[in-house]
């Protein structure tokens, strides 16, 4: 509860989750307020915004209206940054906690598999992985999830070392419990907060990557995402600069939501860290 | 020497990180639709089945996957690429000719990024929660969300259409022809727009950990010592809490080499750069899975390098790694 009151106490954690909610609405509302499919022709094309009341945000290049595609791509955003992070924490959780509990070679050889990990760019490989497996939105989803592990990995890892020899992992020790009871019954919920902490950052960088590969037209091209919309606009960016801008606030504006808010947790959930 | 003792070290034990990086790609490559024979019949116009087959045996594709793996590693020792069929010529001197501008790119992000996250991160911790720090830290957060490609999109516009300050892309004016110092200028002026673009989230988070390390390093007992002496507090920041203040800034280049490079084949594609991180997303879409797999290898290459030069930098900044190694 302690928590709850200082996260509220802090004004860029409390703007952060409006903006979240806000972003969170769009989605939600899309389907509601935009009932036609956001990437059928809408109206004349490039039409500037404010300029036609019935197209607040103006149209795109082929004339299909840029606020139904923002209502609709923070539905993208939000799922494939949602599903990335929690496949990214999954796995993270998993090899940093046997890494972790265990040590000796089975630290070694994880460790290893994730040192390539971070030593190969993670773009590369995501290039890598969408050369191979292709773009629709769930190979786009898996690939991202896939390439940021490493860091949630060395968290959990460095959670694990420093609890493995606590009181209470030895006292569950010489109760009998098997490894598995210990590593996910004990020590998985007192390694847990920091690492749901930084999901915040894999999800605002997950968010990122995908509109990245968006943007250079190897995400899903059948869906409305704020990065495909931002590579259409590029074409026409000398005079229209809007179609590309517009999208552009968006991702911006739900990255910042996001990190806000993770940073926020962080503040309330270490209150000795705060201001720093 | 003992400081080269000790990168050395640590380079060799990123041997076997980069053997597992080549192997897990080049496995991975065997899933993708498609081969070099296929790109290269293609290009060709088709061809019966005949032409196909031998062209796998000449380029050992007819054999096993480990053994099409042996001969890779094999040939990687003796630094041979493989050849690229899109290009026309080894995948060596395509990668070659790639990397200047990549490396020109990346060094002169990281400086700026470098510079300005740690002038910016001084100024925030010295007046900590006061408004140059809010400021600072909240330009900071804007920053770091901010998607780099549209960034880059978004200064083409106002500093290359409306302004018309800056070439809106490219790596040289090729019809100008220039030489020396004139060509080196024209160069820098189109590497303005893409530093700033790719050095942006870097600044972010460089200022972000220099206010943190800072606020840190104030606290510290000799710090107090050294105020108590007399010392003004310019130069207590100077000589006494920069130098350990930017170890962990330090630390941070060699993590953050990977995802520069992975952040540059967006801003080369933005810009128009022929570098590698362009080459990289060609290769993509053109389905040339040999210089693809060139570029990982490269690209490990160059993150493990950077790792080495951070090595010894951080060997020199704090000498008591040299007493523990």
């Amino acid at each position: 509860m302690d928590a709850v009151k200082r996260y509220f106490r802090s004004p860029a954690a409390v703007a952060g989750l409006i903006l979240l909610l806000i972003v969170i609405a769009m989605a939600v509302s899309a389907g509601w307020l935009y009932p036609r499919d956001p990437l059928a022709l809408a109206g004349r094309p490039l039409v500037w915004p404010f300029s036609n009341p019935r197209f607040l945000l103006g149209t795109d290049n082929s004339g299909r209206d840029i606020a139904a595609q923002i209502f609709y791509g923070a539905r993208i955003s939000l799922l494939i940054g949602g599903v990335a992070t929690a496949i990214a924490i999954l796995i993270g959780i998993l090899v940093g906690a046997f890494a972790g509990y265990y040590g000796g070679w089975v630290d070694n050889v994880l460790m290893r598999i994730t040192e390539a990990f971070q030593t190969l760019p993670n773009f590369v490989l995501l290039l890598v992985l969408v050369a191979v497996f292709g773009s629709t939105l769930t190979t786009v989803t898996i690939a991202v999830g896939v390439v940021s592990w490493p860091a949630p990995a060395r968290l959990t890892r460095a959670e694990f070392l420093s609890l493995r020899n606590r009181e209470f992992v030895q006292a569950g020790r010489t109760l009998g419990m098997k490894n598995s009871q210990l590593i996910f019954g004990e020590i998985l919920p007192n390694a847990l907060p920091p690492v749901i902490v930084y999901a915040s950052v894999v999800m605002a960088v997950a968010i990122l990557l995908e509109s990245a590969l968006a943007f250079l037209r190897l995400s899903d091209p059948n869906v409305a995402s704020w990065g495909n919309l931002i590579g259409l606009g590029r074409d026409v960016l000398r005079v229209q600069w809007y179609v590309s801008a517009i999208p552009g606030i968006a991702i911006l504006v739900t990255v910042l939501a996001v990190s806000l808010v993770g940073q926020g947790l962080n503040d309330a959930l270490n209150p000795r860290l705060k201001g720093r | 020497m003992r400081i080269l003792n000790l990168a050395g070290r640590r380079l060799a034990a990123s041997i076997p990180t980069l053997v597992l990086i080549l192997i897990g790609v080049f496995l991975l490559l065997q899933f993708a639709p498609g081969d070099t024979v296929d790109a290269m019949m293609a290009q060709m116009g088709g061809g019966d089945a005949a032409t196909a087959r031998e062209l796998r045996k000449f380029y050992g594709l007819d054999l096993s996957i480990p053994a099409q793996l042996g001969n890779y590693l094999w040939r990687l020792v003796r630094l041979d690429l493989g050849f690229s069929s899109i290009y026309g010529k080894p995948v060596a001197s395509v990668i070659l000719e790639r990397l200047p501008p990549t490396i020109l790119l990346m060094t002169a992000s990281l400086s700026f990024a470098f510079f300005f996250g740690l002038v910016f991160g001084v100024i925030a911790a010295r007046g900590v929660n006061r408004w140059p720090d809010t400021l600072i830290s909240t330009l900071g957060l804007i920053f770091y969300a901010t998607p780099s490609f549209w960034f880059g999109l978004m200064a083409i516009v106002v500093f290359s259409v409306y302004l018309q300050w800056l070439p809106p892309g490219g790596f040289e004016d090729i019809g100008a022809a220039r030489t020396g110092i004139w060509r080196a200028l024209d160069i820098a002026s189109h590497l303005v727009l893409p530093t700033l673009t790719l050095g942006l989230i870097f600044l972010a988070i460089y200022l972000r950990i220099m206010r943190a390390s800072m606020l840190e390093v104030l606290n510290l007992d000799y710090v107090r010592t050294a105020r108590a002496k007399g010392l003004d507090e310019t130069r207590v920041v100077t000589r006494h809490v920069l130098r350990n203040a930017l170890l962990p800034m330090v630390t941070l280049i060699g993590l953050q080499a990977g995802t520069m490079l992975g952040g540059s084949v967006v801003v080369e594609s933005v810009f128009s750069l022929p570098g590698l991180g362009r080459l990289a997303y060609e290769s993509v879409v053109q389905r040339d899975l040999n210089t693809l797999l060139g570029i990982v290898f490269v690209s490990a290459l160059l993150v493990i390098t950077v790792n080495f030069i951070v090595d010894l930098i951080y060997a020199r900044l704090d000498p008591r790694i040299m007493a523990e190694g």
